[in-house]
């Protein structure tokens, strides 16, 4: 339905060797990776006011241990990445969206004008965002006061008004950033709930909850219905086990977590998505099933810290930098990596018999609670490898090896990663 | 206090700025008659006109012979004709009636003749194969289809906020946040007692849709009582538009259009409504049995809908009566009119009962001689994904760059659509109001990025505490 390209004669042209389309952690790492083993432009497009994506709006401090190896606030982080990418020659362009033209092609816009894209490789990392109360399917009311992590720490940025009393919906790591956001904001927060059977989120995260900020912790609880008509003023909470009800009086409520891939960009430009993250499927290298596109961050593990993400980004970048400069024929076939319950996702979720593998990780989510258990991966029934993990805890990072990559064949079927 | 110094005497005052209301309102001025539109809401289509399936029907399967059958017919052919002129994204896509059983296919060919009866003959029975070929992503069982290749989708919001503006323009005093809560007559002269003071009027045109029953009581009438019917909808993420290309309509009930499946201008696709009657004539809130109810219909019509993120669930009332038919009087010697009873048709029939409603002032003795209308429609901001939005507009970008500074990323509102929201004839003054007037904050993060923006725009642009915008100022009315 949509029209074709608008004065296309009109329109100015941007050709880079790389567009990297976000600045967050993983585009600004993968875009100096890639700038400092290959020479031409390597273009970043940000459509915020400022590079740094959304550590550059977490105030708190502990960004950049496994990256930059020190301490940083999550501004101070994105100051320090971009600022390296500026450094090995890496442009940033702000305030620029970009989107895909009917005809497939890449665009970009800003207040600089609307500009068609041509580059030898495209990047996308464009992230993940929280998943709102609306795709929660959550009744009710739609009064104002209903937040996502995110939308709070700018209310708060902002010195927007945010209400008084507060629930946060979720207990991982950064439903526990939106505590501190609320309390910095003066907000008193009435109870932190979770549908699962515990807290997601480190130890020390539920120590001081409870006792330093003395917010009770509902676990198995599901929020079943918001009311108020401007503003909120109750919540309904269920106990997952006896059905029974609550009512709360609040007049805040923040659904924080439940990170879905920031898809669309991937989706318009007929890149096709892994059924278990909801982002691009990828090999390990970022290679998506799109020749000369490549993903990588949180748009397809969502979500790993900042920190961590730089880290696989860049090696991306690195994959990306050395295919610049060779004789590029087609694709190797991928053989996908399907997960089965109760785990949620696999990344690396694409595997290249015979391609450079890329890094030693494979990272994987589950959505259950355990203990001593362990992931295999498996193509035809033939096993690949077998990892032993101690504890699976939903929404926190689980890390195993990648050796078993090398044992996938690409005459065989699907690889399953599966729990045992 | 504004009674001594505003004591005009207007010809009609339109209660009720919903898209009818507005439709009438613009039509009275435009013939040269003194009017004033209130509305206890913010902002205009705050009620039934918000929450629809956003559909231009032909009237296809209106009760043959009814008012409303009439009033339909020619509201699609004038909502279309205004739309093209006034900019409002509208899109011809057509509907397939589908047949998911033996009693529904033999159903379609009354159907058929049904949409004869009222003056539709483009209509067509498919078989299965034909039905399919046309929406291969239908879920498994559909035995035919019915074809209305004249359904059409249509920016409702625009609709109402373009008729609103064209009122203003043509001298109607629009007044907002304004309840009626009493009316005297004396001497022919109806004195409305409002929340913001009084309005003298000689005629009074009811169109207060929900609460248009009670004002008829209050002008001694008693011919329909209003039930509040509650529609929940579901809105899908925009990648589910390439699920479906036509609305997709189940076989009518008597109580109900049914459960439908249509795609929005916007982009979206539209899961709904319910047909709940409730006892409470504000409640707008969603329902877990509600959205389950939609979801189990759409696995059905579009199974794969349901794999795709949801990005908003939104219920809406609308006016039912015990009548088959709209509720429409004349009372000349009362210099009263009620349009009451207007049902889920009211989009595609606002411009033909505000037609309606000038031939009847006419025949009381008005004095509605047609204007002149050189000056025509005026132009509205596309925000139809079939129209060329600003932020891909190269030349609109190279004479104003603010349409090129993206605020909202997943709708890919520009400040500059912001400002000219902010500065048009009928101005935000909600959250809501941005929404429907820019789309900002209507997409699937619904605000994670640019709701704290859109709130400090708005707060600035009003000159207002944002605790007011973000109801923390006390009120919850």
């Amino acid at each position: 339905m949509t029209t074709g390209r608008v004065q296309s004669e009109a329109c100015a042209r941007e050709v880079a060797d790389v567009v990297v389309i976000g600045s967050g952690p993983a585009g600004l790492a993968a875009a100096t990776a890639i700038r400092r083993s290959h020479p031409g432009r390597v273009l970043v497009v940000e459509r915020q006011a400022r590079a740094g994506g959304i550590p550059a709006q977490c105030d708190h401090r502990g960004f950049g241990l496994r990256d930059l190896h020190r301490s940083y606030s999550g501004p101070d982080y994105s100051r320090a990445l971009a600022g390296q990418a500026l450094e090995a020659g890496v442009e940033i362009i702000t305030e620029t969206t970009a989107f895909i033209e009917s005809d497939g092609a890449l665009a970009i816009t800003g207040p600089a004008g609307l500009r068609h894209v041509e580059a030898a490789h495209v990047l996308l990392a464009t992230g993940a965002r929280e998943r709102p109360r609306t795709a929660r399917l959550v009744p009710g009311t739609r009064p104002a006061g209903v937040f996502t992590t995110g939308q709070l720490q700018q209310f708060v940025r902002r010195s927007l008004p945010v209400g008084s009393r507060a629930l946060v919906v979720g207990a991982e790591h950064v439903s526990f950033s939106a505590v501190l956001t609320l309390r910095e904001a003066g907000v008193a927060v009435r109870a932190m709930v979770t549908d699962l059977e515990e807290a997601q989120s480190l130890p020390v995260a539920n120590a001081v909850l409870r006792h330093l900020y003395r917010v009770p912790l509902m676990t198995r609880t599901a929020v079943v219905s918001l009311e108020g008509r401007r503003r909120l003023q109750g919540v309904t909470l269920e106990d997952c086990v006896t059905g029974a009800r609550l009512s709360v009086e609040v007049d805040t409520i923040v659904f924080s977590g439940g990170w879905v891939p920031e898809y669309g960009l991937a989706r318009s430009a007929g890149v096709v998505l892994d059924p278990g993250s909801g982002g691009p499927a990828v090999d390990a290298l970022g290679r998506t099933s799109r020749i000369g596109w490549f993903a990588a961050g949180n748009l397809v593990h969502p979500v790993e810290t900042a920190d961590s993400t730089a880290v696989q980004a860049a090696r991306v970048g690195a994959g990306m930098a050395a295919s610049l400069t060779r004789t590029r024929g087609p694709l190797a076939p991928a053989v996908p990596v399907r997960v089965a319950a109760p785990l949620a996702w696999v990344w690396p979720n694409l595997v290249r018999p015979g391609l450079t593998s890329g890094g030693d990780v494979t990272l994987l989510r589950t959505a259950e609670f355990g203990a001593q258990r362990s992931v295999r991966f498996s193509q035809d029934g033939r096993e690949l490898g077998t990892y032993r993990i101690r504890h699976l805890t939903p929404n926190r990072s689980l890390r195993v090896g990648a050796a078993w990559r090398n044992g996938v064949s690409a005459e065989g079927g699907l690889v399953t990663a599966s729990l045992h | 206090m504004r009674a001594e110094t505003r004591e005009h005497l207007f010809d009609v005052a339109v209660i009720g700025a919903g898209v009818v209301g507005c439709a009438v309102a613009r039509d009275i001025g435009r013939r040269g008659m003194s009017c004033v539109l209130v509305d206890r809401a913010d902002d205009v289509g705050d009620a039934t006109s918000k929450a629809n399936t956003a559909i231009l029907h032909t009237g296809f399967d209106a009760e043959p012979g009814t008012l409303e059958s009439r009033l339909v017919a020619r509201g699609h052919q004038l909502l279309s004709d205004y739309a093209g002129e006034a900019g409002v994204a509208l899109e011809r896509i057509g509907a397939l009636v589908l047949a998911w059983d033996d009693d529904q296919r033999a159903a379609l060919p009354g159907l058929r003749e049904k949409a004869l009866s009222n003056g539709y003959g483009a209509v067509a029975v498919l078989d299965a194969h034909e039905a399919y070929r046309r929406e291969p992503f239908l879920g498994p069982g559909c035995l035919g289809a019915l074809a209305i290749p004249d359904e059409s989708i249509i920016d409702p919001w625009s609709t109402t906020i373009a008729l609103a503006t064209d009122a203003v323009r043509s001298g109607v005093d629009l007044r907002l946040e304004t309840e009626v809560v009493g009316v005297t007559t004396v001497a022919g002269v109806h004195r409305l007692e409002t929340t913001t003071g009084s309005l003298a009027a000689r005629w009074v045109c009811n169109v207060a849709g929900l609460g248009a029953d009670r004002l008829d009581n209050i002008f001694g009438h008693a011919e329909f009582h209003v039930t509040a019917r509650r529609g929940q909808l579901v809105v899908f993420d925009k990648m589910a538009r390439q699920l479906v290309s036509s609305i997709l309509l189940p076989v009518p009930t008597q109580r109900s259009k049914g459960v439908l499946v249509a795609p929005t201008v916007y982009g979206n696709v539209l899961l709904g409504p319910t047909a709940e009657d409730l006892d409470d004539r504000t409640d707008t809130a969603s329902t877990a049995d509600g959205v389950e109810q939609l979801r189990a219909a759409g696995s059905r019509v579009l199974p794969r809908l349901l794999d795709e993120e949801v990005t908003s669930v939104f219920a809406g009332l609308r006016a039912a009566t015990e009548h088959r038919d709209f509720q429409i009087r004349a009372y000349p010697e009362e210099r009263y009119l009620c349009v009451g009873g207007i049902r889920s048709t009211g989009l595609t029939a606002s411009m033909a009962i505000a037609e309606h409603v000038v031939e009847l002032l006419g025949s009381a003795g008005e004095d509605v001689v047609r204007l002149d209308d050189a000056s025509g429609a005026t132009r509205f901001p596309p925000l139809g994904e079939c129209q060329v939005r600003p932020y891909r507009d190269a030349a609109l970008i190279a004479t104003d760059p603010e349409y090129g500074r993206i605020v909202c990323h997943c709708e890919l509102v520009s400040a500059g659509e912001l400002r000219d929201a902010f500065e048009s004839p009928v101005p935000p003054r909600s959250t809501g109001g941005i929404r429907r007037r820019t789309r900002a904050m209507n997409g699937r993060c619904q605000g994670f990025y640019c709701a704290a923006t859109v709130v400090s725009a708005l707060a600035a642009a009003r000159g207002i505490d944002p605790r007011h915008l973000l109801g923390l100022d006390g009120g919850q009315s």
